[in-house]
């Protein structure tokens, strides 16, 4: 092909990217960009507009406060714990899927219903069930005898981080279950004949061949949980409120801009959430040392 | 012939103009919350006809965070949809910027002096008091009879008879409770808080002189006593409970003691609960010794004119009929809401109303302010941060002098110059 047929296909290619980048720039890069420049000023909500350039201050008083950290403590071990139990509950999920069950369709069916209920509906319908004096947990456990009396889960903060992972992992794993599936239905199956003719057993099986071929679309699922996970906000706020003991840091920036009105300070704590973010995804990307341009295997 | 119909157009004509000259608009902005929102519409009904203008009710959400959000990007826009608005006492401080000061204009001959107080910010009268509310303490009159208790007088009678009402009762399928309050990490803690450290003699959040108060060593002592209570007489749940919440646990007849808000005595004495009878009201207990005094915190509601408006003249008026004694002697016999004016509390026909209002003037008297005028627009993150705190302890995730000091650090990080 020439040069100048070349230079005229990039040409066409920007121009039909051009709507979708407009798009992006309106509804993502600006907000950010603004977020991100209202984080160097003093800007309330008691008077917009009015807001000077203060510099790094509203950052030193977020790494001032231990009540931040608090929420950062809680945002990585609620991701890293769920997103661990999400993966191998996941796999063993579709690990048993995938063998030629009869009713395949209805369980992979049934098994999404926890994943289609929107979070803010699952994490009431729990806080009902955990409730302390009426709530069907305490009844069951008290029933079964693993407990004397009922007891208030959510207002133990321990047991409520446990309950939130809980509730998480219910909700998520069929997500989890899908994608290795589906990674799982792609290995070829003369490979799998190959190493049970030559002695391998179920086990080695699964680690010499099937976990390196689903290794690539495991941790794409990972990353996405995992992105998912750092910016959990629905599970706290409902089950636990906007308390220090369990809040995530999108709760701790959610309480600074809207209950308190500190414009600055809360922007500063969600470009703050931002970066942990961004750090996480590149230091699993690199962990996996996976390459999203293609080319997996 | 053509004269008369000449005359039919210009008195036509006349009819429409006329009235499109004077007749104004005002937007109201009251609670839609149970019967507030049908006797908001007929007062302020009832000014529009009297002096032929129209007002326009805007309603609001029914939770207070949210319904503060709203105000406050409203007001922070230079919103015009707004003229009057119905804000809780503790926003005064946060809205005053945008509020109009009423001291000049309205008569407050014989309104609650705490209420007036709480709502002069910097000098100015931001808000005219409407309705009061002050914690109660609600007790199961025929449980305290059959044991042989008066109702407590102090706090640490009430953790006696609580213990002992408990021990006594008959075992049953759901625990009896001694106690249920507002537990939960938000504003209800910090007014249940602060009645403890008031009744106790003990500072609030602010000193008189504007200091950061809280590391006191008597406040120290009573949250050890709050407490002692989680587990004992207080279910651990209560860490979980607003209003709502300690209600039905003490509405199923599951406590024997409830503090909360005039409000819940309607609902318990209803045909269909099942302690309907059964209840008496008293004021808070105080703390034991020379310090301690019976201390409950007001709540209420005030009506406030938004700077931004396009005819405060009216809209003063406006509050002026909507807080007047007769209007508020309307609203409290129709919808029990106890009034501002201390002398209506004597009416034969509210207290026939609402029985529970005879206890009102003296606990009104016995009436602590939240800081809201002091800490203005910090407010909301001083009351969390003191919420949290004393959740800590009540929780035994901090002991209550250390969970102090912690607090005094951050307050005085917060106010400028460690004072407000």
């Amino acid at each position: 092909m020439s040069a100048a047929a070349e230079r005229r296909r990039a040409r066409t290619a920007w121009l039909f990217l051009a709507p979708m980048l407009l798009a992006l720039a309106l509804v993502a890069a600006w907000p950010l960009a603004r977020t991100t420049w209202l984080g160097f000023t003093d800007a309330t909500l008691f008077a917009p507009g009015a807001q000077r350039f203060v510099g790094l201050a509203n950052y030193r008083l977020l790494f001032a406060d231990p009540d931040w950290w608090r929420a950062v403590a809680n945002t990585l071990v609620f991701a890293t714990v769920s997103v661990a139990l999400e993966t191998v509950l996941g796999l063993l999920v579709a690990l048993l899927l995938d063998a030629k069950l009869r009713g395949r369709g209805v369980l992979r069916a049934a098994m999404l219903v926890p994943w289609a209920i929107p979070t803010v509906v699952s994490a009431q319908l729990w806080a009902w069930m955990l409730h302390d004096q009426h709530g069907v947990v305490n009844a069951m456990l008290v029933a079964l005898g693993v407990i004397a009396e009922p007891r208030a889960w959510l207002a133990e903060p321990w047991a409520a981080m446990a309950w939130i992972v809980a509730v998480d992992v219910w909700k998520s794993t069929p997500f989890m279950a899908l994608l290795s599936l589906a990674a799982l239905q792609l290995v070829p199956r003369a490979v799998m004949e190959a190493a049970r003719i030559d002695g391998l057993g179920p086990v080695g099986i699964f680690f010499r061949i099937t976990l390196p071929l689903i290794r690539p679309a495991l941790l794409v699922a990972i990353l996405f949980r995992l992105l998912d996970a750092l910016r959990v906000f629905d599970l706290m706020y409902v089950l636990a409120g906007s308390g220090p003991a369990t809040a995530s840091m999108s709760v701790h920036a959610r309480q600074l801009l809207v209950d308190f009105g500190e414009v600055g300070e809360g922007s500063a704590a969600a470009t703050a959430l931002v970066l942990v973010v961004v750090a996480c995804a590149t230091l699993v990307a690199w962990l996996g040392r996976l390459r999203l341009g293609g080319a997996g295997r | 012939m053509r004269r008369v119909q000449a005359a039919i157009w210009l008195g036509a004509l006349l009819l429409a103009a006329a009235p499109a000259h004077a007749q104004v608009t005002l937007s109201l902005a009251c609670s839609g919350l149970g019967t507030e929102g049908a006797l908001c519409r007929e007062g302020a009904e009832e000014w529009a006809a009297r002096g032929g203008h129209r007002v326009r009710l805007v309603s609001l959400p029914n939770r207070g965070t949210e319904r503060l959000a709203l105000l406050r990007q409203l007001l922070a826009a230079g919103s015009r949809d707004i003229d009057v608005l119905q804000i809780d006492a503790v926003w005064t401080g946060m809205l005053a910027d945008h509020l109009l000061d009423l001291a000049p204009h309205l008569d407050t001959e014989g309104q609650l002096d705490q209420a007036l107080r709480n709502n002069t910010v910097a000098g100015r009268l931001v808000a005219m008091p409407w309705f009061t509310g002050a914690g109660l303490l609600y007790y199961r009159r025929d449980l305290l009879e059959a044991h042989g208790h008066p109702p407590p007088e102090t706090w640490q009678a009430l953790t006696r008879t609580a213990e002992a009402i408990q021990h006594a009762e008959p075992a049953r399928p759901q625990r009896l409770w001694g106690f249920v309050f507002q537990g939960r990490a938000y504003e209800g803690l910090t007014v249940n808080a602060l009645e403890w450290l008031a009744s106790h003699g003990a500072d609030g959040i602010v000193a008189e002189d504007g200091r950061v108060a809280v590391a006191d060593p008597r406040a120290a002592r009573v949250l050890a006593l709050a407490r002692s209570w989680i587990g004992t007489i207080a279910p651990q749940g209560v860490l979980t409970y607003a209003e709502e919440e300690a209600r039905a646990v003490f509405q199923s007849g599951n406590a024997v003691f409830m503090r909360n808000w005039p409000y819940a005595w309607a609902l318990l004495n209803a045909p269909d609960s099942p302690v309907a009878g059964r209840v008496g009201v008293a004021r808070l207990p105080r703390g034991e010794g020379p310090e301690g005094r019976h201390a409950a915190v007001l709540g209420g509601e005030q009506l406030a004119v938004s700077r931004h408006g396009a005819h405060p003249a009216l809209a003063i008026d406006l509050v002026r009929h909507l807080t007047s004694r007769a209007e508020q002697r309307r609203r409290a016999i129709l919808g029990a809401f106890p009034p501002t004016y201390p002398d209506l509390y004597a009416d034969a026909e509210v207290l026939a109303a609402n029985p529970v209002f005879a206890q009102l003037p003296a606990v009104l008297r016995g009436g602590v302010a939240r800081p809201a005028a002091a800490t203005g627009r910090h407010y909301s993150r001083v009351s969390a941060n003191f919420a949290y705190a004393v959740h800590d302890v009540l929780a035994g995730r901090a002991a209550p002098a250390a969970a102090l000091d912690r607090l005094r650090a951050r307050l005085q990080r917060l106010a400028p110059d460690g004072a407000w």
